[in-house]
């Protein structure tokens, strides 16, 4: 197997006396999607708030293709080429879809405009649409305020945003736990889409039938560490929630 | 009704779970602009009060000489009003803003008082104080709410003490008087093809405030924070250095306002700005700001700055008891954010669904 492009070596993190992350080990590889699975309390988010920058570890490495990294912050993240669509979605509601799209980022007139700030609406609007309709989500008013829409197409937005940012890897944190069936199907369209464009995709979800769908491959936490890792395709759903009750350990199949 | 209609059929096949979920955005789209149009709305009561009055007394209210007093008088209140739309749209909110503007005018009055003359020097050396007074205030309060984590309430209800407090200190309470006249002359009452210089400079306050808020960055973030201030810092917004110069900026247009009050009266009003806070947050408000933050626009500012001015001069030009314009206001300004909770109403339950 190639290089992991994002690898977690031996990472710790407390909270007060909690040991939430224990020596935790985890990697992503180019055009994969790596499913990091665990029951509540494993430390999944915590390592994935690690891996984004939102949160800083106690001890432990984070290499980013082949070199030692600290990400000390969620920008740092995005420079690495790292996007994260978070649980909570990180939307601004009473801003349209194109302005949450572009937050952060927006793009300015060019000339002396552009220098005081005037930003290009048309062009960012234009994009966004183009984003759209590229990930096939279909969006009637653009311009309405993201606190009017759906929760799918809330969600729809979040995912969009990532996957137009995203050069390296994106951690999607229960992307389909607000959707319909229809528009779950989608997303995990798109994230294989994403995927085949060759970016790392990391994949938080309680849903183990998406899992075991969606995954390449499977790296089980439990109690702050890594206990398994799983080819997807070799592996029923029995093998991964016995290693994530504790049933089952195997450090080395994958 | 096109709503009942689609809910009163059930959707027969997950595919047409879209169609439906579209006709749902389109209703609940025209719903939503109907509510946001506080703005539209509150600028049509404006229209039916300057109306109503003109029919009243019209060769006394509408004359060009009757709108310009409006307007010079209200020009103070329209520059803090335009700092404080800004602060709201954050959601947080300004109440140093009365003290701020006595204690540049105190400074400014200072400075003239100590340099002495009737150069334009002294005045120059003056207002720049004054202007930087007010900035340095403004700066105190957003480095308060920002670093120390101390809600904008509380910071700005300290800072509105301590401004007025030192303002009181440094003139021992007595009104300074020694301003250069020629300030008074020129920009004070001072006029450009018919149009007072105050008034000028609150249109070009309000134009670039309006501008700034609506089309460039800092506009953006500012709506960007005030609408989830978490989501702003996740995708790399510097929000407390943003804060800070939301705070600064609101600030410095308070000793603006200052600087606009000495020039009119020729004097301090230490007693006088009191209310000045409450009536600018009244006009945010009552402009279409929503007190919660994310949404707002300066034009609004404009109408809810206007409103009350309007009624006050109207109601002295009838000869009614101008204090029915403090309860009118009132009345005015708790319907308009009554509408802004039926909106955020309606948002919650496109929220749960």
């Amino acid at each position: 197997m190639s290089e992991p492009l994002l690898e977690a070596r031996g990472v710790t993190k407390s909270f007060g006396g909690v040991r939430a992350l224990r020596g935790a080990d985890f990697a992503v590889h180019p055009g994969e999607v790596a499913a990091l699975v665990g029951d509540n309390g494993a430390g999944k988010s915590t390592l994935v708030k690690i891996l984004s920058g939102t949160l800083a570890p106690d001890g432990g490495e984070i290499w980013f293709e082949g070199r030692q990294v600290t990400v000390p912050n969620p920008v740092a993240a995005r420079e690495l080429g790292i996007e994260t669509v978070y649980q909570d979605l990180a939307l601004a509601p009473e801003l349209d879809p194109a302005a949450n799209l572009f937050l952060g980022r927006e793009l300015v007139l060019p000339g002396p405009l552009g220098r005081l700030g005037f930003l290009d609406k048309a062009g960012m609007r234009r994009r966004t649409n183009k984003a759209f309709a590229d990930l096939g989500i279909g969006l009637q008013d653009t311009g309405a305020m993201v606190a009017n829409l759906s929760g799918g197409q809330r969600q729809s937005v979040a995912v969009s945003r990532a996957a137009t940012w995203v050069s390296k890897v994106v951690f999607m944190d229960e992307p389909t736990a607000a959707l319909g069936v229809v528009q779950s199907a989608r997303v995990r369209e798109l994230v294989r889409r994403v995927r085949d464009s060759g970016i790392g995709v990391v994949l938080i979800s309680h849903n183990m039938p998406e899992v075991m769908e969606l995954a390449d491959r499977i790296e089980v936490l439990r109690l702050g560490v890594r206990v398994a890792r799983f080819r997807a395709a070799d592996t029923t759903m029995e093998q991964v929630i016995a290693a994530m009750t504790g049933a089952l350990g195997n450090e080395d199949v994958a | 009704m096109a709503d009942r209609e689609t809910r009163e059929v059930p959707p027969p096949a997950a595919d047409d779970e879209r169609a439906e979920e579209v006709g749902q955005a389109g209703v609940r789209g025209a719903l939503r602009r109907r509510l946001t149009e506080t703005t539209t709305w509150t600028f049509l009561i404006l229209l039916a009060i300057v109306a109503a009055f003109a029919l009243l007394r019209f060769e006394q209210f509408a004359t060009v000489f009757n709108f310009r007093n409006i307007a010079a008088d209200a020009s103070g209140l329209m520059i803090i009003a335009v700092g404080m739309t800004f602060v709201i749209i954050t959601s947080g909110i300004d109440l140093s803003v009365g003290s701020v503007l006595v204690f540049s005018g105190v400074i400014a009055a200072k400075v003239m008082e100590g340099i002495g003359g009737e150069g334009w020097g002294a005045i120059g050396a003056g207002l720049v104080a004054g202007l930087l007074a007010g900035l340095a205030w403004g700066v105190v309060n957003g480095v308060l709410v920002t670093k120390a984590r101390v809600p904008p309430l509380i910071v700005t209800l300290g800072t509105l003490g301590m401004a007025l407090g030192s303002a009181l200190l440094i003139t021992g309470g007595i009104d300074v008087r020694g301003v250069p006249l020629v300030l008074t002359t020129t920009i004070g009452i001072g006029q450009l093809w018919g149009v007072p210089y105050v008034v000028i400079i609150a249109a070009v306050v309000t134009a670039i405030g309006a501008v700034t808020l609506a089309m460039t960055r800092f506009g953006r973030y500012t709506y960007a924070i005030g609408s989830n201030a978490e989501a702003a810092r996740r995708a790399g917004i510097n929000v407390d250095r943003h804060l800070i110069k939301v705070y600064g900026l609101s600030g410095f247009l308070a000793g603006m306002a200052g600087m606009v009050s000495l020039a009119r009266f020729a004097t301090t009003t230490i007693g006088g700005h009191s209310t000045d806070n409450l009536a600018a947050i009244a006009a945010v408000v009552l402009g279409g700001t929503s007190l919660f933050g994310g949404i707002g626009t300066v034009l609004g500012t404009v109408v809810g700055v206007f409103i009350p001015a309007v009624l006050q001069n109207g109601f002295v030009i009838l000869g009614v008891q101008p204090f029915w314009q403090q309860v009118a206001v009132g009345a005015i300004l708790i319907v308009a954010v009554y509408i802004d909770q039926l909106k955020r109403r309606a948002q919650e339950r496109g929220e749960r669904r």
